[in-house]
């Protein structure tokens, strides 16, 4: 069973609750997901108070785990002052911490993610970071603190799947005893199931689901082929050959000629 | 007081965090508060000062990935 931070989650699928038609289908999707955890983030709230109440009541009745997250932070006093604040909303130390470097890629900021790493989990967060397949730099994460490495496969929202197979390979077999959660980039259910073919131990999702045409449906497509991705790596698969090998013995064959 | 809310200049007369919540009908509880970038715990509100031009920020859940 898959254990962060001590705590066992039975799903390896942590789905975002971003951008979805209607608060009943982001209900439904996690439902039909079987998901643990969802991701969610902070922001000014208008006079009145009453938008983020109606959403946190969304969620808090879901029943399910809450990581909550600095997306949009693009500097390290913003991204711990948002941890500090969502802590004291959610009543959760863990916190996705997202440090954003630039504006085009979304690509996190990995110097100043390893600082706010640094500073969060030195004041009892639990952080899940939001970083690239570099293993230098997931080696300076955990010296900073961190147990869980969420590396992105693809740019957030792109949808490409993963573009960097052998970095995540690399980064697996580095990091063995690691959680590794792929996070952003997958755009299709078989994309999960690659990452998890290749050991990955979760995959955290929004868009891809989110903006399926059926919400719901496609969160159950995914949960399949994460299982299947799973199962697959524990299996042992076959590595691919350059040549034909016949799966039909010819032992015995009968010989016309 | 001037205060800088969530990024706008709002006068508001309020001596308090607590105070000033109240005057802007926020209620809730999830909502987090921050003043001149340091957290402001929930039960510390209604004994924090305000100064002139304090840089307040209201935050609340809303949908994240």
């Amino acid at each position: 069973m898959l254990k962060l931070y001590n705590v066992e989650v039975q799903s390896r699928l942590l789905l975002g609750t971003a951008r979805y038609p209607s608060p009943a289908i982001l209900a439904e999707a996690v439902r039909t997901s079987k998901t643990d955890i969802v991701t969610v983030s902070l922001r000014r709230e208008t006079v009145g108070g009453k938008a983020g109440g109606a959403f946190f009541e969304l969620i808090r009745d879901l029943g399910v785990r809450v990581l909550p997250n600095t997306a949009g932070c693009h500097t390290v006093s913003e991204a711990v002052l948002t941890a500090k604040m969502a802590r004291e909303v959610f009543s959760t130390d863990w916190i996705k911490l997202e440090v954003i470097g630039n504006h085009d890629t979304l690509q996190p900021d990995v110097f100043a993610l390893v600082e706010a790493a640094g500073i969060l989990s030195g004041e009892g967060f639990k952080v899940f970071p939001y970083t690239t397949d570099d293993l230098v730099v997931a080696e300076r994460l955990l010296e900073a603190g961190c147990k869980v490495l969420m590396p992105w496969c693809a740019p957030i929202g792109s949808a490409m799947g993963p573009v960097n197979l052998p970095a995540l390979r690399s980064m697996r077999a580095s990091f063995p005893d690691v959680p590794l959660i792929v996070d952003a980039g997958i755009g299709r259910p078989s994309h999960a199931a690659t990452v998890m073919e290749l050991g990955f131990d979760a995959v955290l999702l929004n868009t891809a689901v989110a903006g399926a045409a059926d919400p719901a449906a496609m969160a159950a497509a995914f949960t399949g082929a994460i299982d299947a991705g799973r199962t697959a790596f524990h299996a042992g698969m076959l590595e691919p050959r350059d040549m034909a090998v016949p799966s039909t013995p010819v032992i015995g064959k009968a010989v016309f000629s | 007081m001037t205060f800088i809310i969530n990024g706008e200049e709002q006068q508001v007369a309020a001596a308090t965090l607590a105070d000033l919540l109240t005057a802007l009908d926020y209620e809730g509880e999830w909502l987090a508060t921050a003043v001149n970038g340091e957290l402001v715990h929930r039960e510390e509100r209604s004994g924090f000062p305000l100064g002139e031009r304090d840089r307040i920020e209201i935050l609340s859940p809303m949908q994240g990935g």
